[in-house]
């Protein structure tokens, strides 16, 4: 008694999972959800929702995980109800299913098709033998299967076909449960990480986005260049990174990459993402003498101390600084060196690349002034494993294929019922479906009136 | 010529044919019936030459696409759809009264996209996170699936409306098609327009792959387009497994199409990557 006791409960489990109600209950929760997760703006800092919501409400959309919401245990819960409805649904029904699909003689029975309120009818003439032999071709056409029988005052043709399109609903239930399965192993098996590499260098390694570890590489990403252009209203145009993968120290895959068209090595996919500036290596600068007027152009690689001529002294480029001050306003990036004069008198002076001849306010023994200098960039590239995504996308294929077979195809049957009067027969057509039932009627309405044609033709 | 004039006189072609369709609903004569159908279908090819027109446009200013890739040209897309649906219908059920809850919907797309001040006809460059082939395939399942989900929509108002005035014979409801055909054709609509939604999420999903490194994502639009395939599914099981039929399903069918139109437009006003069809 225990134990059926147990069995009680499992039972109650399991039909408590087979119910539409639940599948409908829960698709509508998921929806209602999701709308909640599209409303509150997910994943941002704390601080911001203190702001927007309020201390309390801070909490209390806190205590049920609504920033992160489609990760919460309970979104996570429902997801997990859902497979388990469509899988037990799914196991509930097939072996009935199964049995119909899969049968060895499909059955017909004359009585009900005779009964059927929607049939057609017409007379031919001649004998039901004859009859049968012309209609047979016609019908055997159009339907995979067909039997002929013999009946009391003549024959019976039964056809049919898409038998096995009544299994099209469980192909998109699996394609769900693939799809999920799929997203699962992405999730335990893959990551989805970042990294920034400047031109002319190589990473070994990517941060992981969540939760920000750091995640080493097979290999090493080396960015060659990376070029932005731009169309003439301003509009980016294209963000291409030329990157090399290094094996052992030596290249073994090169390619251009550019958004929506990565670079997959090993698993794992490398996206073009984002990009930024960096401070330029080398500089080309003007030192104009105001003693003499003339300029000498000079290049000064960072750190590097260059001999002014004219016995002037000395310049250092020291270091760049991304926004520089001055009078309180930013003047954007600018290189930093000193000047030594040949008295030996040092002064700092900077460089903005934006206004290059800045220094010339001053009044001084040289002027210096920013030439020319390349700007250098890092591309920023999204790097991702996912070994789950070829089962999501067979999942996607099977959802496609299934949704279409479940909607637009279904299990015909076909009766041609011909009874012999007199001389003469009359001829029943009558047929189901088990979809799309107004379509059948069409189909039996023209069926008709092609085979009362086919004498004529003949 | 160009494509945008020519699609302006697409929207008053259109708005005749609405108004011509309602005429012949309401006083019942046939003459606007059949000049309803030939507008439609001048306004069809008006609307057809325009997008290939664009097209063209496109190239000769050197940034050649599809015309697919803002909200004007989707819009544009979106009735041209409408009304290439509709009129399969009107052919296939021989009935015109539909024409006078369908085209209406086609016409408000047309005149949105080339009156309001928001949003620009303007032929522009594509970004470049939508240089791919994806764009036409994504684009153009989902607006099928959206044109099928809206004309789900005019017929379940008609659903709505014959059901009302069922008992109070009202001399509008002559020529409206019977009970069991509307039932029916809403529900050929929202599979339809399911199938082609399925696919318009999963090709958006592939691109996403492709162009950001993830098949989903949660942004607004991409939950948006989810929510809305939730409600309809929820309709197809209610309607097979529970044997939901009439006014409810053509309920659930008019909530349905809201959560389309707010996937549509509604979402622009969110956050999210999927800002290009915002202007």
């Amino acid at each position: 008694m225990k134990n059926g006791g147990i069995f009680n409960n499992l039972n109650t489990i399991w039909k408590f999972f087979t119910s539409v109600k639940l599948a409908v209950v829960l698709l509508l929760s998921l929806a209602v959800a999701s709308i909640v997760g599209t409303v509150i703006p997910q994943n941002e800092n704390p601080a911001a929702y203190v702001q927007a919501y309020g201390e309390f409400l801070y909490r209390l959309f806190n205590v049920f995980d609504l920033f992160d919401m489609y990760h919460s245990w309970w979104f996570q819960l429902l997801i997990v109800l859902v497979a388990l409805n469509i899988i037990v649904c799914s196991i509930d029904r097939l072996s009935t299913t199964w049995k119909i699909v899969f049968i060895e003689n499909p059955p017909f029975i004359l009585s009900r098709f005779r009964n059927r309120p929607d049939n057609e009818y017409f007379v031919d003439d001649g004998p039901p033998e004859q009859l049968k032999d012309l209609y047979e071709p016609l019908v055997s056409r159009g339907f995979g299967y067909i039997r002929t029988e013999r009946t009391d005052k003549g024959h019976c043709i039964f056809a049919e076909k898409w038998r096995w399109t009544r299994l099209g609903v469980y192909g998109v239930h699996l394609s769900i449960v693939l799809m999920l399965i799929g997203a699962l192993i992405g999730s335990m098996f893959g990551f989805d990480g970042y990294v920034n590499i400047p031109e002319g260098e190589v990473a070994n390694s990517i941060r992981i986005r969540n939760p920000g570890r750091m995640e080493s590489l097979d290999f090493g990403i080396l960015c060659e260049a990376f070029n932005v252009s731009f169309y003439d209203s301003g509009m980016p145009k294209e963000y291409r990174s030329s990157l090399s993968i290094i094996e052992n120290g030596k290249p073994v895959l090169k390619k251009d990459i550019i958004v929506n068209d990565p670079l997959r090595y090993k698993g794992i996919n490398i996206f073009q993402s984002s990009y930024g500036q960096l401070p330029p290596k080398e500089v080309t600068l003007n030192f104009s003498s105001t003693k003499t007027g003339k300029t000498y152009e000079k290049k000064v690689l960072l750190g590097q101390q260059i001999d002014l001529p004219e016995a002037g002294g000395t310049f250092v480029l020291n270091e760049y600084v991304g926004s520089y001050e001055f009078r309180g306003r930013s003047l954007g990036g600018a290189f930093i060196g000193t000047l030594t004069t040949g008295n030996g008198s040092s002064v700092e002076i900077a460089l903005p690349l934006r206004f290059p001849e800045f220094d010339r306010m001053q009044k001084r023994e040289w002027i210096v002034s920013v030439s020319d200098y390349t700007p250098r960039y890092y591309t920023g590239l999204q790097v991702t494993k996912d070994p789950g995504v070829w089962v999501v996308y067979s999942g996607f294929i099977m959802l496609i294929i299934g949704c279409y077979i479940t909607f637009f195809m279904s299990h015909q049957r076909l009766c041609i019922d011909i009874v012999q009067k007199g001389k003469k027969c009359k001829v029943m057509v009558s047929g189901t479906a088990n979809k799309n039932k107004f379509g059948m009627q069409n189909k039996i309405r023209q069926i008709s009136e092609k085979l009362a044609d086919l004498k004529h033709r003949t | 010529m160009n494509s945008s004039f020519l699609l302006s006189i697409t929207t008053f072609i259109y708005g005749l044919a609405a108004f011509l369709y309602i005429a012949f609903w309401v006083f019942k004569k046939p003459l606007p019936g059949r000049l309803a159908t030939w507008t439609t279908m001048i306004g069809l090819a008006g609307n057809f030459t325009g997008v290939i027109m664009r097209w063209v446009e496109s190239y000769r200013l050197g940034v050649g696409h599809a015309p697919l890739s803002n909200l004007y040209e989707s819009l544009v897309f979106f009735s041209m759809t409408i009304i290439v649906v509709y009129l399969v219908i009107e052919m296939k059920y021989k009935n015109r009264i539909i024409g006078a809850f369908t085209t209406p919907i086609a016409f408000f797309a047309m005149a949105y996209a080339s009156m309001s001040p928001n949003i620009s006809d303007r032929i522009q460059p594509l970004l470049p996170a939508l240089k791919s082939n994806w764009l036409i395939a994504h684009v153009i399942t989902c607006f099928v699936g959206y044109a099928a989900f809206a004309i789900a929509f005019g017929i379940s108002c008609m659903y709505l409306f014959k059901i009302r005035e069922a008992g109070s014979k009202s001399n509008l409801l002559v020529h409206f098609p019977n009970i069991n055909v509307l039932e029916e054709l809403n529900h050929q609509m929202i599979m339809f327009g399911f199938l082609f939604l399925t696919t318009g999420i999963i090709t958006g999903s592939v691109w996403a792959n492709s162009a950001w490194g993830r098949y989903w994502g949660w942004d607004p639009k991409e939950t948006w387009s989810l929510i809305t395939w939730f409600i309809y599914a929820t309709l197809l099981h209610a309607r097979m497994m529970r044997g939901w039929g009439g006014k409810r399903i053509a309920y659930l069918s008019i909530i349905g199409f809201f959560a389309v139109l707010f996937t549509y437009f509604g979402v622009n006003y969110l956050p999210g990557l999927h800002s290009y069809g915002a202007s």
